[in-house]
Formats: structure tokens, sequence, C-alpha cells
């Protein structure tokens, strides 16, 4: 029988109930968001249910939004059942003040490096991650690149004239 | 020693190749390994994390040894101003000449080359001796 998106949902819905919400299907991909206590859970079931049978991790993300209290960072799965060719999204978010969510490696061997990704540029930390450290910038950083206070460009440089790259005008944010 | 990581590669590919033949200009014998160069060409955008390994191969190179910087990436950063990316190879060696452009066209290369052999040519021979060339590879924290 062929998998749709209302048999996804209904099935969401059935195992957690009011912890996944905000279901969408932006150009008809399944998009939910689930509280972030129970991402390994979620995750877990769209991998082992039978039925369901999600058992490739396409992505991991992380986004920021600075005006959404207490769910400032988000982290995004992309799910894929390659049976039958059908993919989900989910979201969990986290204040930005603790940010910490549960790893997903134990589920997904792909998501090491994507939540080392994650970490580098967003500072979300993976909670019990085997190697929870920068994967793609300096070491020496100490910053999250990707956050929205800071600016794209570089903060250390001393020899371009703000006037010139039309930097006092433009504020980044 | 061609260290090229982007687009102006790319162009130096052309410079290399048959047309514009870089080979003309006693610059035949094109090495990959530093040890054997005196000429380090860096040709595209350093990124931070590409910076220390672009210092290491400059160590690895033997006195007399030039520099030269391909492009306003190299040379700047040029429209990178980001992050990531190295404002400029002068950042972590020192650099002889500069050729501007984004990318340079091959005669661009060639007369940033024939600066180079300029340099070499007239510069004295203690030069690699001198205090302020001490000084100068004192401040790249080289030596
Ligand atoms: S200077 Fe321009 S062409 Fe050369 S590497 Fe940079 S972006 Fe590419």
């Amino acid at each position: 029988m062929a998998l749709t998106n209302k048999t996804i949902q209904d099935k969401l819905r059935e195992k957690f109930g009011e912890q996944v919400y905000a279901f969408e299907e932006p150009y008809g991909l399944l998009t939910f968001a689930a509280d972030k206590d129970i991402n390994l859970k979620v995750l877990n079931f769209l991998h082992q249910d039978e039925e369901l049978n999600f058992v490739f991790l396409t992505d991991l993300c992380g986004v920021h939004y600075p005006d959404n209290k207490g769910k400032e960072l988000g982290v995004v799965y992309h799910l894929h059942n390659l049976e039958q060719n059908i993919r989900v999204r989910m979201k969990i978010y986290t204040e930005v003040g603790k940010p910490e969510v549960f790893t997903a490696t134990s589920i997904f061997m792909a998501a090491n490096w994507m939540e080392r990704e994650t970490f580098d540029f967003f500072g979300i930390n993976f909670l019990g991650h085997p190697n929870m450290k920068r994967i793609l910038n300096v070491d020496e950083m100490d910053y999250s690149p990707l956050r929205k206070e800071f600016p794209v460009e570089d903060q250390s440089r001393v020899d371009k004239d703000d006037e010139m790259f039309g930097r006092d005008v433009i504020r980044a944010f | 020693m061609p260290f090229a990581t982007s687009c102006c590669g790319i162009e130096f590919m052309s410079t290399m190749a048959s047309h514009y033949d870089i080979g003309r200009y006693g610059s035949e014998r094109l090495a990959f390994t530093p040890r054997q160069c005196d000429l380090l060409m860096v040709m595209g955008t350093i990124s931070k994390k590409m910076g220390p390994v672009l210092r290491q191969v400059y160590v690895q190179m033997a006195e007399p040894r030039w520099v030269l910087a391909v492009g306003a990436c190299a040379s700047s950063g040029g429209i990178f101003d980001s992050y990531s990316v190295l404002q400029g190879i002068d950042q972590v060696v020192p650099v002889d000449v500069y050729v501007p452009g984004c990318p340079p066209r091959p005669e661009a290369f060639l007369d940033g080359l024939m600066r180079i052999q300029d340099l070499v040519g007239k510069e004295s021979l203690r030069r690699r001796n001198s205090d302020h060339y001490k000084a100068l590879l004192e401040s790249y924290g080289i030596q």
C-alpha cells in the first residue's frame, strides 16, 4: 500500500498526540514540529516503524529565528523513505540560552558530521554526540557565524575602508 | 609551484596551456613539491582553514623563494568579505608581487611572472641576509 502524507500524519498523531504539531505540506512535503525532548523518540519511530520505514537521513541543519522568543534555534531533519520515495521534514526548537538537543547519531550515523556542522555554525550542543567539535571552521573561532547577531563580514579585518564597502550605511541586522 | 584553489586556478591553466604557454617565459618546469620550487604562485580564495597549509608550503620551500599573489582573493580576500576567508595571503606569508583582477587575464599572470623575474634578476644577493628581511620573516613568525 502506498504511503501517503495523511497516513504518516495520522500515525504520528496517534503515537505522540499533541507533542507533534504544526503539520503542513508545502509543495507536498509533509512538515511538522515536535517537542525537543522527544526528538529521538519521533526519529526512532519514523525509522523503525515497518510501514513508515524512513531509513535515510537526507539532511540535518540549524536555523536561527532571533524574534521567536524561547524557540530561537531550530534543528531541521529531512528523512527519506527510499522504497516509496517519500520525504518528511521534522523541526524542533530550542531556546538560545540553553541550546541543547539530543544527538541523533545513535539512530542515523549520518547525523555525526551534520550535527558537528550545526554545532559549528549555530552553537547548538548535541548531547551525547561522540565528537562534538568544529568541523568546517577554524578551531580558534570563538563564535557561531551563522547566528543572526553576527554580520557575515569578517570582523577582524583592518585593511578595508568601511565607507567604500557601504558598511556604515547598510547594517546587516 | 602553483597553489591553485579556485577560479583563478582555471585561468592559470589557460596561461599554462599552449595558447599563452607560460613556458615561453622561462617558467617551463612547474613542480608540485615546494622543496624544488623558487616561486609560490597563489591563485584563488584562501579560507582561514587553508591558511596554515599555505604557510606550511611556504616554510618548506628553500631560500631564495618568491611569492606571487594572483587575483583579488589571494591579494585581499576579494569579493569574499566573510568570516571564513583569509583577507589576503599576506596575513600568513610575505608576498613579492600582487596581480590584480578577478580573475586576471593570462597576460596579467605573465606580467606578474616577469616582474618576479625582474626582482630575481635585480635584487641583491645578500638581501636574504639583511636585518630587514629577517625582521620581515620574524613578523610572520617564520624561522
Ligand atoms: S579573484 Fe576572482 S577569479 Fe580569482 S579566485 Fe577570487 S573570485 Fe575567483
